[in-house]
């Protein structure tokens, strides 16, 4: 599966996670999902919600974001396609909380963010048997 | 009957339905027979009998953990709504 995200939109991400370094980050990705290609066209930044002593290595939006923000994206004819979030000085791979806490047919990006900058940026999508993620090729357009 | 509002991502699993209609005069009994419906759901929404612990069910406003769980009583015009919670984290830290 490839997934599409504009130049623009990367950096906002990278900015955004850059930002809130040494913490976690992360937000929605809006967009469009076909066969075998997902166009991310929007991001959302969602606040972080778990507890503050956790946030360097733990991330997560409440259900009302959730709600909110999926009734957004139906009325702007967009639908939730994935999420984003950054690992802190660590790499771009899931983790196995990653999986435990995934759903399938969602893009997850995740962004590395070494001493402070975002460096590395990757895609990833739970197999239907959530057995592991698969890694997805990626356009910066 | 009552109605569930399917996630997104779920709705792959439902022929693209974003609502579904189901029987049963709790929450429980309308989640089962949701995934009798629809079985690819069931690996999703449940780990063994229990509901994954980042999928939340809704009735309007109130999240059923905090009404009776899966006992809670629906009317047959209630409409539910299955709500991931969102989260993630790094593994390892990186060697510097």
């Amino acid at each position: 599966m490839l997934v599409k995200i504009s130049g623009e939109l990367r950096q906002r991400i990278f900015d955004q996670m850059e930002a809130t370094y040494p913490n976690e980050g992360g937000g929605f990705l809006l967009g469009e999902n076909e066969e075998n290609e997902v166009t991310v066209r929007d991001i959302i930044q969602v606040r972080n919600v778990f507890a503050v002593e956790e946030q360097h290595h733990r991330y997560a939006m409440t259900p009302q974001d959730w709600m909110r923000l999926e009734d957004q994206a139906d009325d702007l004819g967009l639908s939730l396609v994935g999420y984003y979030h950054s690992h802190p000085d660590s790499p771009a791979l899931p983790s196995e909380y990653d999986r435990e806490h995934a759903l399938p047919n969602f893009v997850y990006i995740i962004t590395s963010v070494a001493m402070g900058r975002a460096e590395d940026m990757r895609a990833w999508r739970l197999l239907a048997d959530r057995s592991r993620f698969d890694a997805l090729q990626l356009r910066i357009d | 009957m009552a109605k569930i509002r399917i996630p997104t991502p779920l709705r792959a699993f439902t022929g693209g339905a974003a609502d579904i209609d189901v029987a049963g005069g709790t929450v429980g009994e309308a989640l089962n027979n949701l995934v009798e419906q629809h079985p690819e759901l069931r690996a999703h929404l449940f780990n063994e009998d229990e509901l994954r612990s980042f999928v939340n069910i809704f009735i309007g406003d109130e999240d059923i953990r905090f009404l009776q769980g899966l006992d809670t009583e629906i009317e047959a015009t209630e409409s539910l709504r299955i709500i991931p919670s969102i989260a993630g984290g790094r593994g390892q830290r990186m060697e510097n």
